[in-house]
């Protein structure tokens, strides 16, 4: 065998350095995405024990400070409303609601879409044509009347309002999870699967799974912001959750009614929202670049 | 083509007909009825005006009258309100919203495509870098914190727009929902467009007209954007039918009588009819779109072929 | 005095992972009318090199260095320069007409646009010219053609269409990058004519780069041999091939598997034995196999129609043997691969593994059967499951068919199979896109390999990789023969290979067999038209004798083959063909010792 066109040889060392290593590495470069990843992790943390920390309940009413901007000495640092309330708890406590609301329900889509995308990309044939003809007429249907319906239906519980919206979130992740199990059930190293008899399940959980958790992890991080967009969305119409409990949506709501006379009532919620979204899209669309195998050679 | 768009209209009455029923059922599945919120009402009195819209029938009668209106083109009466039909009150809003949304659709379309061809041709230069973050900001900022927004810096503080209402519909009464509408669509769609561009440019045929001495501005044009827009062009069809029925939340903000709160008010109030309609029209207009979508693909792309 | 002077050339690639240094102080120059060749394997830099000098770099390669042409230096001009001298005076075209062209838009918009670029002429004038240009590269009712969009041209066509559109401003320079690797040998072999010919006809100079000896001595008059982004040698085309100076290029021409040899036991030194092995029980027979894809039809009422990938072909293998499968693509080889092992369904015919019919088997034996049945596909990547580690990969059908070995016997079965196949025991926790494609090869060869079959079936196991490489997996695959007794069904496209590796070829055209014969058989005393064909268009790395032979070119492109010729399927390309091959589709039947399909054989064999 001739030495001089041996193949380039592999560094010598015993571990391997997986894809998910490697998208971990591209990542770490992106700075945008990790100041995002920085941001929500510390707004998680302030959300959780935020409220612990100031004087004020989110409930309680303070008869001398009604309406007042943000003031140092009284302790409302973010201001009050119109009721008295301390509006750095209610923001805390709202970004609290939003956040379980995001991750619960991505979650509830998440499993949904899984398991309803890789049953028809895997099986194909007329399974897959039906259940992706249902997919179309649930699209067909106006995403606000399937949400509004659920509320009246489920009588405004919060936990129903998370598991709601992730019921209807589902059809993107299931049309997601399809395609790609579609591509990965022809590629070469399925078929050597196929080939050698190993059995459909096995191939499932070696083969296919493993190879989606990339895209799922990208599309989970832009589900995030999504769903915490549409239930502030519903507590803006008045149909999230009920006072004196709130939400980041409920919040802007309130404000963006007083915004004339009390503009920080709007500006604060409404920047802890925007952040928080801007930053899951951001971390989104990191991963995405780091998983995409588009563009590693 | 007019036989493909025959038969593709044809296969969607099961799709709309399951919509239906969808619909149907499960809005009266939720609690409450139409005249709950009339508590004054008699027992007599409500027995009557059950009767009168026959909502003492059994459902699939219900039902299938309701179909049968629908096939002579009748919405049926609206339960709220009551003095109008869902057909009147749907041709009432929707030249509203039709308005507002195809104007904020142009806009975004336009803006959209420019936006991301640009950010796409200057890949990972600070033009890309701002235009994108820009995009992303429209993505985020939810269009009930950016109306508002809009509506204090540009008519409370600026004073150069009206705050609110259609006004005479002229164009300064439209500017600020048409914008707010528009945001959000124009970073999905520049960011659609530099994504498809990005490769579209990577590709050898692009290299081939390089390499013909072709200028940069010919290759974009004639050679990049149509494929280019692909991707685009399957987003706008859903999008497109989605902001022409009307944005709640613009419609509450700006106080614009379009569609909109229908969808909302109509699931509220269990007003069966007027709910039913907007869905149906909904959905047709879903159906419709979508078709609209496959035959631009079929002119932009040929391999694409509807025999 | 020369047209163009390059000296000093350095293009450097930036990438996340440090500089990479693609091409190193590459010097030549190129005469008027000159045909050079650039042959490298991939890496060498050799298609950089060009792409630099017309500014076609990627966004972040850098060139540096001096190109003169006509006193001016190619890499020092502005691109609106260097844009009028790009199609005009110096023109290109690429390895894959498929995606070179533009998708959507028609034949007629792409050239005219050339044309009106750098000429102010009118519509009509410039049509006139393309069509005219489209006649000179033979294309067949060019004028139909102009106005069709490019995937309605077959691939040899489409390659036409890119040459015509590069010499329509009749450049001084044209430059090829890999123009026929993307096509078949019957293609290559129109294309690589059709270049002569302009070369002649126009003077047009012409650089060639290609990763194919063959193709360099047929058509060039002195070549550059390029390996990691250096100059090995630079010469005449009879110095470098019957005379080389370089180590480097004496061993790449010694790895390229020839048509015109005996076969050399080993393509990379060693030795082995390649006795043809008694004829014993067949292991595999299969039997008449037939396999139908559904193609859904246009038209409202048009029902699926019928492509018949691989229509009744029958073969056996015994212990020890190797059955070349060769065709063009879309002759249904491939499928036929994937029939057997029963990746796709067949619709037709029997398959018997061991003297079993292999559908009248309950699960657990077919489980088992399978154990002795292996296939190892084309893309060596593509086939391991990237987030596996190798290891892992070797080990699953251990796990599948043997789950009663524990943990520590399957490690060392996977680590001895790997050690056979070249892969050192340490690499066990790495995943397939750390290794190269050579040795991911290797790998999947392991995986095929650790059940200890009977049979392996490769589909294209190497015509993804460079011809140094594909010598190495070759030459294992004839070890692992002897030393396991292996049988092999090798498919591909490269005759040369198969014939190297092969006891008996088997050659398919449209889903049939045409001829199935001894290796000696088939490459010295072809039977079947088609075979003739085949052989002749392989481009053979010498140039005296390249240039001297005499060919037989097939004219026209593969029928479609959802609506083959009636009688015989080869008809429409062959020129001995009579009114009876239209009506009656000839047998398999035996000549001498050969089977051939053709109602002509018996007396084309006798002249
Ligand atoms: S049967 Fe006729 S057409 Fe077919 S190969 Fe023989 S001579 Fe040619």
């Amino acid at each position: 065998m001739s030495a001089d066109l041996a193949e380039t040889a592999v560094p010598e060392s015993s571990s391997g350095r997986s894809l998910w290593v490697d998208a971990w590495r591209t990542l770490r470069r992106n700075r945008a995405a990790v100041v995002s990843a920085i941001v929500i992790a510390v707004m998680a943390v302030l959300v959780a024990i935020g409220p612990f920390l100031s004087p004020y309940a989110y409930d309680f009413t303070d008869w001398s400070n009604l309406s007042t901007g943000p003031n140092l000495a009284t302790g409302h640092v973010f201001g009050t409303d119109t009721l008295g309330r301390d509006l750095f708890v209610r923001t805390l406590i709202g970004g609290r609601i939003s956040l379980m609301v995001g991750i619960v329900a991505t979650f509830v889509s998440l499993v949904i879409g899984i398991s309803y995308g890789a049953t028809a990309g895997y099986f194909g044939g007329r399974i897959d044509h039906i259940m992706m003809r249902i997919v179309d007429i649930l699209y067909a249907m106006p995403f606000m009347f399937f949400v509004i319906l659920l509320m009246v239906l489920f009588g405004r519980n919060i936990v129903l309002i998370f598991v709601a919206i992730g019921a209807i979130n589902w059809l993107d992740m299931a049309r997601i999870v399809r395609g790609q199990t579609l591509t990965l059930k022809h590629r070469e190293f399925v078929e050597a699967a196929e080939a050698q008899g190993v059995a459909t399940f096995a191939i499932i959980r070696r083969h296919i799974v493993p190879n989606l958790l990339g895209v799922v992890a990208v599309y989970v991080t832009l589900t995030i912001p999504q769903v915490i967009l549409v239930e502030s969305f519903l507590s803006f119409l008045g149909l999230g959750v009920q006072e004196p409990m709130t939400s980041w949506g409920a919040l802007v709501k309130d404000g963006s009614e007083e915004m004339e006379s009390a503009a920080w009532m709007l500006i604060f919620p409404a920047v802890f929202l925007a952040t928080t979204l801007f930053c899951f899209n951001f971390v989104g669309d990191g991963l995405r670049d780091a998983l995409d195998p588009k563009d590693r050679s | 083509m007019l036989r493909y768009t025959v038969r593709r209209l044809l296969g969607a009455i099961p799709t709309l007909l399951i919509l239906i029923a969808l619909a149907f059922f499960m809005i009266r599945a939720a609690p409450g009825g139409p005249f709950d919120a009339e508590r004054a009402l008699l027992p007599e009195i409500e027995q009557n005006l059950r009767a009168v819209y026959h909502l003492d029938e059994p459902l699939y009668l219900q039902f299938l009258r309701y179909l049968g209106g629908l096939l002579q083109g009748d919405f049926g009466p609206s339960f709220q309100y009551r003095d109008f039909t869902v057909t009147e009150l749907i041709m009432a809003g929707f030249p509203v919203s039709l308005r507002i949304g195809g104007l904020a659709m142009l806009l975004a379309l336009a803006v959209g495509v420019t936006v991301g061809s640009i950010a796409a041709l200057r890949q990972n230069t600070r033009i890309d870098y701002s235009v994108m973050s820009v995009s992303m900001t429209g993505i985020s900022i939810p269009n009930f914190v950016m109306a508002p927004m809009l509506v204090l810096v540009f008519a409370v503080y600026l004073g150069w727009l009206p705050a609110g209402g259609l006004g005479d519909g002229s164009f300064a009464n439209l500017v600020l929902p048409v914008i707010s509408l528009a945001l959000p669509q124009i970073a999905y769609i520049s960011r659609l467009t530099r994504g498809s561009m990005i490769e579209v440019l990577r590709s050898n045929f692009i290299r081939t007209a390089r390499a013909q001495g072709l200028p940069e501005r010919k290759i974009l044009l004639r050679h990049a954007l149509k494929p280019a827009l692909l991707p685009v062009v399957s987003y706008l069809g859903p999008a497109t039918a989605a902001v022409i029925t009307g944005s709640v939340v613009i419609e509450q903000i700006f106080s614009i009588p379009g569609l909109g709160r229908f969808f909302v008010q109509g699931a509220l109030n269990r007003d069966y009819t007027l709910v039913m309609g907007v869905v149906v029209f909904y959905g047709t207009l879903i159906v419709v779109f979508n078709l609209l979508v496959d035959l631009a693909y079929a002119w932009l792309d040929p391999k694409v072929k509807y025999a | 005095m020369s047209l163009l002077t390059v000296e000093k050339l350095n293009v450097r690639f930036a990438t996340p992972d440090g500089e990479v240094h693609a091409v190193k102080d590459l010097g030549f120059d190129l005469a008027k009318g000159e045909t050079l060749g650039i042959v490298g394997e991939s890496g060498s830099g050799k298609s950089q090199s060009v792409l630099s000098l017309l500014g076609l770099l990627a966004d972040n390669g850098r060139a540096a260095g001096t190109a003169r042409f006509e006193n001016r230096d190619l890499l020092a001009l502005a691109e609106s320069e260097l844009r009028e001298i790009r199609g005009s005076r110096i023109s290109m075209i690429f390895q894959d007409p498929m995606t070179s062209l533009n998708p959507y838009l028609t034949i007629a918009d792409q050239m005219t646009q050339v044309v009106r670029e750098h000429e102010t002429v009118t519509r009509q004038a410039a049509r006139e010219r393309c069509i005219e240009m489209l006649e000179a590269v033979r294309i067949p009712e060019a004028e139909a053609r102009f106005n069709r969009y490019p995937h309605e041209l077959s691939g040899g066509m489409r390659q036409r269409v890119m040459i015509a559109s590069s010499l329509l401003l009749n450049p001084e320079i044209l430059i090829a990058d890999e123009p026929t690797t993307a096509l078949d040998v019957t293609v290559q072999a129109q294309i690589l004519d059709l270049m002569r010919d302009l070369n002649d006809r126009y003077g047009t100079a012409i650089i060639l780069i290609t990763h194919d000896l063959g193709v360099v001595a047929g058509l060039c008059e002195r070549v550059l041999v390029m390996h990691e982004g250096e100059l090995k040698e630079r010469g005449e085309v009879r110095d470098i091939f019957y005379r080389p100076q370089h180590d480097y290029t004496r061993r790449l021409l010694d790895a390229v598997p020839r048509l015109d040899e005996e076969r050399v036991e080993k393509l990379a030194a060693g030795a082995g034995s390649g006795v043809v092995p008694e004829a014993g029980e067949a292991l595999l027979t299969v039997d008449d196999l037939k396999v139908q894809f559904g193609i859904p039809g246009d038209g409202l009422f048009a029902g699926t129609r019928q492509l018949r990938a691989v229509d009744g072909v029958s073969l056996s293998l015994a212990a020890g043997e190797t059955l070349g499968v060769v065709g063009e693509s879309g002759c249904g080889k491939s499928t036929l691969a994937r029939a057997i092992v029963k990746l796709v369904p067949k619709s037709a015919g029997r398959v018997c593994l061991l003297g079993r019919e292999m559908d009248a088997l309950d699960r657990e034996t077919l489980g088992e059967m399978r154990r002795s049945l292996q296939i190892i596909f084309q893309d060596p990547l593509a086939s391991l499951n990237p987030r596996m580690t190798v290891g892992d990969i070797v080990s699953e059908p251990l796990w599948t068919h043997r789950p009663e070995l524990d943990k520590g016997s399957v490690r060392q079965l996977v680590t001895e199979v790997l050690e056979r196949v070249g892969i050192g025991g340490h690499q066990l926790n790495r995943y397939p896109h750390e290794f190269s494609g050579g040795q991911c090869q290797r790998i999947g060869i392991a995986r095929a390999l650790v059940l200890k079959p009977r049979i392996i079936i490769c589909d294209e196991p190497v015509s993804a990789l460079d011809v140094s490489i594909q010598a190495q997996i070759v030459d294992l695959l004839m070890d692992l023969q002897s030393d396991f007794g292996l049988a092999l069904v090798f498919i591909a496209h490269d005759l040369a290979v198969v014939r190297h590796i092969s006891h008996r070829v088997m050659v398919m055209y449209l889903g049939t067999i045409m001829e199935v014969a001894s290796r000696e058989d088939l490459y010295e005393r072809p039977a079947h038209p088609y075979t003739r064909a085949l052989i002749s268009a392989v481009p053979i790395p010498d140039p005296d004798l390249e240039r001297s032979r005499e060919r037989e070119l097939l004219s026209g492109d593969l029928p479609s083959p959802l609506d083959p010729p009636s009688g015989c399927r080869f008809r429409t390309r062959c020129r001995y063909a009579i009114d009876r091959c239209a009506a009656e589709t000839p047998k398999l039947e035996l000549l001498d010792s050969t089977l051939v399909a053709c109602h002509r054989a018996d007396d084309l064999r006798r002249g």
